[in-house]
């Protein structure tokens, strides 16, 4: 294929036929829904997690209502707490987090040039399971059984099951649900933004929402970790009565509070970066210039990224923690304004040396920026300790984080709605509806959270249901309540203006003038995403390269065609983005959807102590992967490379770390190393909090023999797995399935050994949080073991099955990387468990 | 200058003087006022310095600055002037965090957290202790040890016109140092979520003269502090079987699961801070708490004769 045949409008016509062929939707009411592309998921994505935030509002109104008057009796307090307590959790998990993923989903394709994220069926998976976790959850207030222990659900009040109900396991249990989605979805757009940018664009051109999007996935990959850890602690204790925070019995109720907030503050900036990101897109737009100072910005997102995991004392200042950590976090604390305060003078400067169009997005920018910037300097204020040790869990700080929420993601967001509508639907929003909500939004969240501030340091503590007249704070109190109501007309009004624009016009191509990819798409959208694949020289191609459009639309660039009939798109390499291969992704798919309402069973069940359905659901699950993984995934292709265009044949199948699969799985393995890590914390947590840890009784348990012996094994299994693939590599495919045998033996061996330390040793782990802890860390790493034995099988059936050969050895070569992470695994919990307290 | 800035915040506020921390009492108060004065100011300029250059930089023409000078622009206020400023602040901050020191000599009282009380212990050095419940009395000017812990669920100890605020955790003891400056009736609260009740936790703060506050203490641990005079009162109390839990000092009842009701008396409120200890309030609150106090761990008396509550009542009122 040349550039001279893209000339004939006959070709270029039978190519889009071809291609629309390939990406149309499935049709019809129940196959819509297996739809994997990802403007569907994305705006599914989006719709749902917009729903969450309309309904975490309204609880919202109910406690301003309640709150409008001193010694209210609108709801009662037991309906209270779980009112605050959804309001929180669900902003959090149910909108904010999955708002940025959909968000990417739907947008990330379009800004890089590519047909679909690496993995679509995972995006659709992470969706569902977003969603039947995200109604579990939502619906329970409905059967008064809601979560009521506030959104950080701070042991022992919540794990006591004789002072907390259901609603604390529908918490843990959902969200771990949730937080598994989020992780999916977090490999899922780091694989996007690593392998899957245009050719030509090295990582120095991605569009700084691309940079953002690396970022805070990578921080979802460390910061959720920590916290499943916790969860798994959490549930133990109260499902188990295990005593990880039980003080009588050897726990520590902050071991929780520490999982919880290295989650919880890099959360923060978690929500926040992807909506400086949209700032980042939109600024420069308005601003009808580049981006002033991108390697500044680039950096300064990175560096609060790393700050923003040495800052969760600072939600711990009163628990009484040394003065001198309390100096150092607060220090930590403060460092973290310089690169927020870098990235916001990047946009004034921007804004400075370029014109700025005055429009609705900038507008809401604006706004956000004024509230955001509020919300930052009480930042710095409840970061000084003394300060904080007064602010500290008052209507002070309740005002704080909605200043920084507001500011930093919700008004971004709206600003990145009125900025993106047209090019997901087509359509335009009304300026003058959307300058009416701006005003009601900007008024109405000060009206509502500025005298809360005061309030706060007049002796307000956050949570409470009500509060006495002669506390003087009720002309305050009922401000902010009619300030709920003012933000919440505001809302109204924007989504009365999404409800009427499919009646209006379709929009312009590009009817802002912007200069980044994504706005290639056309008003009539065609689900192939881009025409042709572009070469990249600039970070704003539509604007610097000439004939830009032109050239993608008549498919002069790369991949203009789809002979095979299968959907494909370009992975280029990590740095440079040089083009590596064309891969095949996943069609439209029953199996998404069942994978997550298989794992969703395994964590409603085991709520309501359905052990056995919850064990089915476990296997079924396992089952679907496995099918799922057989018939989706590291197909052998009918040939070994194909044209892409300009002269360049790419291969059709990669195997190691060229290819997206070695990536999710390395990444993936990156975030259960770091859940295993806050495990392993917990350990040596307990043994610098207590002299007894482990307690006189069990000094010798769980003895050296067995932990030595499974960690022999364990690593016996890794030299045999990485022997397997080199000789699969070398063509010797029966010492390789060989090996893989020995491989699984060894692996289930080395779990029964692990397990059989604390076993024979007859540690209680109801007894003592040793106990508990050492059966926990053998569980995780056998239950590990376990899954490496499946893995290893699924490798050796697929060699079997002719699936994986020495010259196709993606299998086996993505088995490895677990492997050795197995192995890390292995060597540290069984150094720990059986050398440590030797030692110690 | 500081002065002014917290009465015109009060007055905004409304005139609530004895639970703020806009309205201090005691050193650390005081002090974290001043930081919270100039913190403010320093936002406030900070805001509006930056809502300015937006507004500059949305209005100038193309081109207004180059390039160059946009990225002076980024440099200086966006990396090295918020450096400098949080440099000064921290090191202007630091000696605030140091604790307050403590002698060995100075009174201790200990206070722990339950749902949805306080149970205070006075530990004067060298003395035998006293214990009282929901209600705290400090010596003005003299260093005064909190030793705060809890029993079921994490509670936080504020005073917020004393000090800053300190967590009451199962299984640690911490360490609240304070002096207070002012003698007055102020109040504290619970502001670490506990549970139901969480927003009915507060309890009364009364910082008096030291000679004062020596005599109530000398008063207070006089053995025979049972209202004799009241004999029906008592025969109910002890009839209905409140000494199940409750104790009080000089008669024989010396639970120790509620509060502590000796000196029921002199209390300025009942049920932790929430209701005026009139007799009907009282009497009220016994035969249902739940009614007062959701979620509370005592049982309700229902069934109780409201004669037999009111004589409970009047007996407890009657406590010296």
């Amino acid at each position: 294929m040349s550039l001279h045949e893209q000339d004939d409008p006959e070709l270029r016509r039978a190519q889009e036929e071809r291609l629309r062929a390939v990406w149309a939707s499935p049709k019809g009411l129940f196959l819509k829904w297996t739809d994997t592309n990802n403007d569907a998921v994305g705006a599914w994505y989006t719709l749902t997690a917009f729903g969450f935030m309309l309904f975490a509002g309204v609880l919202a109104l109910l406690m301003r209502t309640q709150l409008a008057v001193p010694e209210n009796d609108f709801v009662e307090a037991g309906t209270f707490n779980q009112l605050f307590t959804l309001h929180g959790s669900m902003m959090m998990f149910l909108f904010a987090v999955p708002m940025f993923e959909a968000v990417a989903i739907l947008l990330l394709p379009q800004l890089l040039g590519a047909r679909d994220l690496p993995f679509p069926r995972l995006s659709a998976f992470g969706y569902w399971s977003f969603l039947l976790g995200g109604v579990f959850v939502s619906g329970s207030i409905f059967f008064d059984a809601a979560p009521d222990g506030g959104w950080f659900m701070y042991p022992p009040l919540t794990t006591r099951t004789d002072l907390s109900g259901l609603g604390a396991d529908i918490w843990m249990l959902g969200l771990s649900f949730i937080e598994v989605s989020s992780v999916a979805a977090a490999v899922e757009l780091i694989v996007g933004v690593l392998k899957c940018r245009p050719p030509g664009m090295r990582l120095n051109l991605m569009p700084l929402y691309a940079w953002y999007i690396l970022v805070v996935a990578v921080m979802i990959l460390f910061a959720f970790p920590p916290l499943i850890a916790g969860d798994v602690l959490f549930e133990m204790e109260r499902l188990l009565n295990w005593p990880f925070f039980d003080a009588s019995r050897g726990g520590d109720p902050l071991l929780w509070q520490h999982l919880f907030w290295i989650f919880g503050h890099p959360e923060v900036y978690i929500v926040f970066l992807p909506s400086i990101a949209l700032f980042a897109m939109l600024v420069p737009t308005f601003s009808q210039r580049h981006v002033l100072g991108y390697p500044w910005i680039v950096l300064a997102a990175v560096g609060t990224a790393f700050l923003s995991f040495g800052l969760w004392v600072h939600h711990m200042f009163t628990t009484g923690l040394p003065k001198i950590s309390l100096a150092f976090f607060s220090a930590a604390s403060e460092a973290v304004a310089i690169p927020t305060a870098v990235q916001i003078f990047v946009f004034i400067a921007t804004m400075w040396a370029g014109r700025v169009i005055w429009s609705t997005p900038m507008l809401y920018a604006a706004g956000s920026l004024a509230i955001f910037v509020i919300g930052g300097l009480t930042g710095v204020m409840v970061a000084v300790a003394p300060f904080d040790w007064q602010a500290h869990d008052t209507y002070f700080v309740v005002a704080h984080l909605h200043y920084v929420l507001i500011g930093g993601t919700l008004m971004p967001l709206f600003a990145g709605l009125y900025y993106y509508w047209p090019l997901i639907t087509g359509k335009t929003l009304s300026d003058r509806l959307g300058r009416i909500a701006f005003w009601l939004l900007f008024i109405g969240a000060n009206l509502t959270f500025f005298p809360m501030h005061i309030s706060g340091l007049e002796g307000m503590p956050r949570r409470v249901f009500t509060y006495p007249a002669e506390l003087g704070i009720d002309a305050l109190n009922l401000a902010s309540s009619i300030g709920a109501f003012v933000f919440a007309a505001g809302v109204a009004v924007i989504c009365l203006d999404i409800a009427l624009s499919p009646r209006r016009p379709l929009a312009a191509r590009n009817p802002w003038n912007a200069g980044t990819l994504e706005w290639l798409a056309h008003p009539q959208d065609e689900h192939w995403g881009i025409r042709s694949i572009p070469l990249i020289e600039s970070r704003y191609p539509i604007w610097d390269q000439p004939d830009f459009i032109r050239k993608v639309d008549e498919g002069r660039y790369f991949l203009p065609d789809a002979e095979e009939g299968r959907r494909e798109t370009i992975v280029t390499s990590v740095l440079d983005a040089r083009p590596l291969a064309v891969i095949r992704l996943g069609t439209p798919s029953w199996k998404p959807m069942l994978t997550a309402i298989a794992l969703g069973g395994v964590f409603i069940f085991t709520t309501y102590h359905l052990y056995w359905l919850a064990l089915v659901s476990g296997v079924l699950t396992l089952a679907m992967v496995l099918w799922w993984l057989w018939t989706g995934t590291a197909e052998i292709p009918e040939r070994d490379c194909k044209p892409v265009g300009h002269g360049i044949e790419l291969p059709l199948y990669m195997s190691g770390t060229a290819s997206p699969g070695w990536w999710a799985m390395f990444i993936t393995m990156m975030a259960d190393a770091t859940a295993f890590s806050g495990l392993v914390f917990g350990y040596y947590f307990f043994w610098t909090r207590h002299e007894d840890f482990p307690p006189d009784a069990l000094a010798h348990a769980p003895g050296v023999f067995w932990p030595m012996v499974a960690l022999a094994l364990g690593v016996l299994a890794w030299l045999l797995a990485i022997t397997a693939r080199e000789s699969n590599a070398k063509g010797r495919v029966g010492v390789a399935r060989a090996l893989l045998m020995l491989a699984i033996g060894a692996c289930l061996a080395s779990g029964a050994a692990g397990v059989a330390g604390p076993w024979t040793s007859g540690m209680a782990p109801e007894s003592h949080s040793y106990p508990a802890i050492v059966w926990t860390l053998s569980i995780w790493t056998a239950a590990h073991a376990a899954i490496g034995a499946i893995m290893l099988g699924y490798a050796l059936a697929r060699s079997l099955a002719g699936r994986m050969t020495p010259r196709y050895d993606a299998e086996i070569r993505n088995v490895t990387v677990y492997m050795h992470f197995l192995a890390l695994t292995t060597v540290v919990t069984y150094a720990t468990t059986g050398l440590f307290p030797e030692v110690s | 200058m500081r002065r002014l800035a917290a009465t015109s915040l009060l007055a905004v506020a409304g005139c609530n003087a004895h639970q703020s921390a806009l309205a201090p009492f005691g050193e650390e108060a005081d002090d974290t006022l001043t930081l919270t004065i100039v913190l403010a100011i320093g936002a406030l300029i900070l805001a509006s310095g930056v809502a300015v250059l937006a507004w500059r930089a949305a209005r100038s023409p193309k081109g207004a600055i180059s390039h160059e000078g946009g990225m002076k622009l980024v440099l200086w206020l966006g990396a090295v002037g918020p450096a400098v400023i949080l440099t000064v602040l921290l090191l202007f901050a630091l000696p605030a965090m140091r604790p307050m020191s403590a002698a060995p000599g100075d009174l201790r009282i200990r206070v722990e957290g339950e749902q949805f009380w306080w149970r205070v212990r006075y530990d004067p050095a060298g003395e035998a202790p006293l214990t009282a419940a929901n209600e705290i009395r400090v010596p003005v000017g003299r260093t005064v040890v909190f030793d705060l812990t809890a029993t079921d669920v994490i509670h936080s100890f504020w005073i917020p016109g004393l000090a800053g605020k300190m967590d009451m955790i199962p299984g640690r003891t911490n360490r609240l140092v304070v002096r207070a400056r002012k003698a007055g009736i102020y109040r504290g609260v619970c502001t670490e979520f506990c549970g139901l009740s969480h927003a009915l936790m507060a309890f009364d703060v009364i910082a008096m003269e030291p000679a004062a506050f020596d005599a109530w203490l000398a008063d207070a641990r006089r053995a025979s502090d049972g209202n004799e005079a009241d004999a029906g009162g008592a025969a109910a109390f002890a009839a209905h079987g409140c000494g199940a839990c409750h104790a009080i000092r000089g008669t024989a009842h010396d639970a120790r699961i509620g509060p502590d009701l000796s000196r029921f008396g002199e209390r300025r409120t009942l049920g932790a801070g929430i209701l005026q200890p009139t007799i009907e309030n009282t009497a009220a609150f016994i035969r249902d708490p739940h009614r007062f106090k959701p979620g509370a761990r005592m049982p309700a008396y229902k069934s109780m004769a409201p004669a037999d509550a009111e004589a409970i009542a009047r007996y407890l009122k009657g406590l010296p």
